[in-house]
């Protein structure tokens, strides 16, 4: 399928992009899944895609024919309000997402399950060299999602504490991310079965499983910040009582439901809960760069086009590490 | 044997306590420690009544231990100092908040943040040093280490200064961390009783645009002409909340009852803070979408440390702040209790303590 297939042009500022990968993310499969109630059927899911510019528009000027770049999460914002002026598309109260969503005229946005795409040069990435396409690709959502608020929050001081909630597609790139700032990295799980893994795979310094009470005791008011990828409903005192005085604890999972925040905990420890939601175009070019210095990729499983389905059972029971990618190149035909 | 509270200590003292959780307070001879090196001994002329006196005469947070007698909004007159105190002199005035002792070694405590201390003692209520239960301002006369001891400015009121120990600093501090205190700036503040009214008085006072939310219209008058407020909010009513979405830099909630809070944080812009200084007892309902999508906090605070309630009070000094309060005699404090539950009150209760406490 081609993004605004009716009108098939490419505008002056935009670059026509042929897609070569693209990540599953979770929320592709909330969405396939109409989850979240919005979606708007079809749906062509994707947005964490890498390709080559095929063609660009006769304003644009950060791309040439031949380039590799790579798409997000948004592909369009109103460019005028504050957040936009602020490089923070992604706070904009009028973004357009890469699918399921609508450009200005009324034609609807579709992922990166396809073969192409076209983008307004401003939403497009451009693409390290030594960043690999495979294990990059996931990081234009997953990345972008931990690296914001982890800037933004202030956990970035080498020497300090971060817990990660959850090892998954988001998870796994925190404990990468943390590393390479310098934090000693705990990863929190529901499951002791990820231990191993963590610690010799990705270089987590310590893994907390939360129904360990002797162990969740002792590692009480040890915490600077934690960042908590979980989706699922899940009790939030445990993740505050792990905090020191003044700690963070920073959601970036899409719980459906609203969460218990137990008060006094945040009083008597000048706590904070604060979200965050993927980052504007500026911060994730920051990133991909960060990532591409320090040699950090997602983890990937490459699986062909139809292999989706089968891919969407498995990350329903998250048994994947961490994240699956389609070789949507390779293996895409009509 | 267990010492009597009149036998444990050397000095005769005279409060008011509650002896069980009907929350009843009564006169009770009790006793209080010789002036140690680095205490100061002072007479008690006022103490405000602060509704976590409320909360613990009547065991609402489960942790009074009785007898108790409360108040941790203290003013009074220096009687005795230690051989080593250097911060007061006979005759001086001296404030005391919430808290009387502290480890003083640990990095919070070096930190001038005391109140984080987890060995924190608080004014009344807590095992002291000395293995002792510490007991508040309901009562004629105080023995303080000096570090804990507030200087009064000369030019505030004795009474209007009391409750600016605990509200005050409660609100001060909060607006200080989380950078609420810059000009220009919008702040909204839930509730109008002793928190909100002060931190009405200090927001104004650092140059900012205030909104009160409350749950009541009729405060809206006193809100405006008499505290400043440049906006108020009835927060059942959806239509002005609604209008005020997304204008908001932050908020300090100041609501004790459980309550909603996504219209609140509705109610702040990108980036905005909603700061918890009211202390619900259950855990309330948190809607993380609008936490992520406006890249908002909620986070808490927790009165404030020595150093920053002394620069707190100075700079009430400085703009001639204080409390809006109900001069009381010792022996209606009761009814004051009863009035403080249905919030009956502008904005704190005071209890004239030199002219009304008298012994039996």
């Amino acid at each position: 399928m081609t993004a605004r297939a009716f009108t098939g042009e490419n505008g002056d500022e935009d670059v026509t992009i042929k897609i070569l990968f693209c990540g599953v993310c979770h929320s592709d499969l909330h969405v396939a899944k109409n989850e979240w109630g919005f979606t708007n059927y079809p749906v062509v899911p994707g947005h964490e895609m890498v390709g080559t510019v095929m063609k660009v528009g006769s304003d644009v000027k950060k791309f040439k024919v031949g380039e590799r770049v790579g798409v997000g999460v948004i592909v369009g914002s109103c460019k005028k309000c504050e957040s936009c002026q602020q490089d923070l598309e992604n706070y904009c109260p009028q973004t357009i997402f890469t699918y399921n969503s609508h450009y200005t005229d009324g034609t609807k946005t579709y992922g990166g399950y396809s073969d192409m795409i076209v983008v307004d040069e401003r939403y497009v990435l451009r693409f390290p060299d030594n960043l690999p396409s495979e294990g990059g690709a996931p990081l234009l959502c997953a990345g972008i999602t931990v690296y914001s608020p982890m800037k933004y929050y202030g956990m970035t001081e080498p020497g300090k504490h971060l817990g990660v909630a959850g090892l998954g597609g988001l998870g796994h790139v925190a404990v990468k991310m943390g590393k390479a700032f310098g934090l000693k990295v705990t990863v929190i799980s529901s499951s002791p079965k990820k231990e191993t893994e963590a610690i010799e795979r990705l270089g987590a310094d310590s893994f907390l499983v939360t129904s360990d009470p002797a162990k969740m005791k002792a590692a009480l008011g040890t915490m600077d910040y934690i960042i908590d990828t979980v989706s699922a409903v899940h009790p939030l005192l445990p993740l505050l009582s792990l905090l020191k005085l003044n700690g963070k604890l920073v959601t970036v999972g899409l719980p459906d439901k609203p969460l218990e925040l137990p008060i006094f905990p945040l009083v008597l420890g000048r706590k904070l809960v604060g979200g965050s939601d993927i980052g504007g175009m500026k911060e994730t070019q920051e990133m991909l760069d960060f990532c591409a210095k320090h040699g950090i990729t997602a983890d990937v499983e490459v699986i062909r086009m139809d292999y989706i389905n089968t891919a969407m059972e498995r990350l329903a029971k998250s048994d994947v590490r961490y994240r699956f990618v389609i070789d949507v190149a390779s293996s895409l035909s009509q | 044997m267990a010492m009597s509270s009149e036998n444990e200590h050397p000095v005769k003292a005279f409060g008011w306590a509650a002896r069980d959780s009907s929350g009843h307070l009564s006169p009770f001879k009790f006793s209080r420690r010789a002036t140690q090196e680095k205490d100061v001994t002072f007479k008690v002329l006022y103490c405000g009544i602060c509704h976590s006196d409320l909360h613990n005469v009547k065991n609402e947070w489960g942790i009074t231990s009785y007898p108790v007698i409360p108040g941790h909004e203290i003013v009074g007159v220096v009687t005795e100092v230690g051989a080593k105190v250097t911060k007061f002199k006979v005759g001086d005035k001296v404030g005391v908040g919430c808290m009387v002792g502290s480890c003083r070694s640990c990095a919070n405590c070096k930190d001038n943040l005391e109140n984080y201390c987890p060995k924190m003692i608080l004014t009344y209520g807590t095992k002291y040093y000395d293995g002792t239960i510490t007991h508040g301002g309901y009562s004629d006369i105080m023995v303080l280490d000096e570090h804990f001891g507030i200087k009064i400015p000369d030019n505030l009121p004795l009474d209007g200064s009391a409750p600016i120990l605990c509200a005050g600093i409660t609100v001060y501090s909060p607006l200080k961390y989380y950078g609420l205190d810059k000009a220009g700036m919008h702040l909204g503040v839930v509730g109008l009783g002793g928190l909100g009214h002060m931190a009405v008085k200090f927001a104004k006072a650092m140059g900012l645009k205030v909104t009160v939310i409350s749950t009541s219209p009729n405060k809206k008058k006193e809100a405006m002409e008499h505290l400043g407020a440049n906006e108020f909010l009835v927060s059942r009513n959806t239509e002005e909340m609604q209008f005020a979405m997304d204008t908001m830099d932050g908020i300090i909630d100041t609501v004790s009852a459980v309550h909603s809070l996504l219209p609140l944080i509705g109610l702040l812009k990108n980036n905005g803070k909603l700061v918890m200084v009211g202390a619900p007892e259950k855990p309330l309902e948190l809607p993380i979408m609008p936490l992520l999508l406006g890249r908002k906090i909620v986070g808490g605070s927790n009165i404030g440390g020595i150093k920053e309630t002394q620069e707190m009070i100075d700079f009430a000094a400085k703009h001639n702040i204080v409390a809006d309060i109900e001069v009381i005699p010792m022996d209606y404090v009761n009814t004051a209790m009863e009035r403080l539950s249905k919030a009956d009150v502008k904005y704190r209760f005071v209890i004239d303590i030199a002219n009304s406490l008298k012994p039996i």
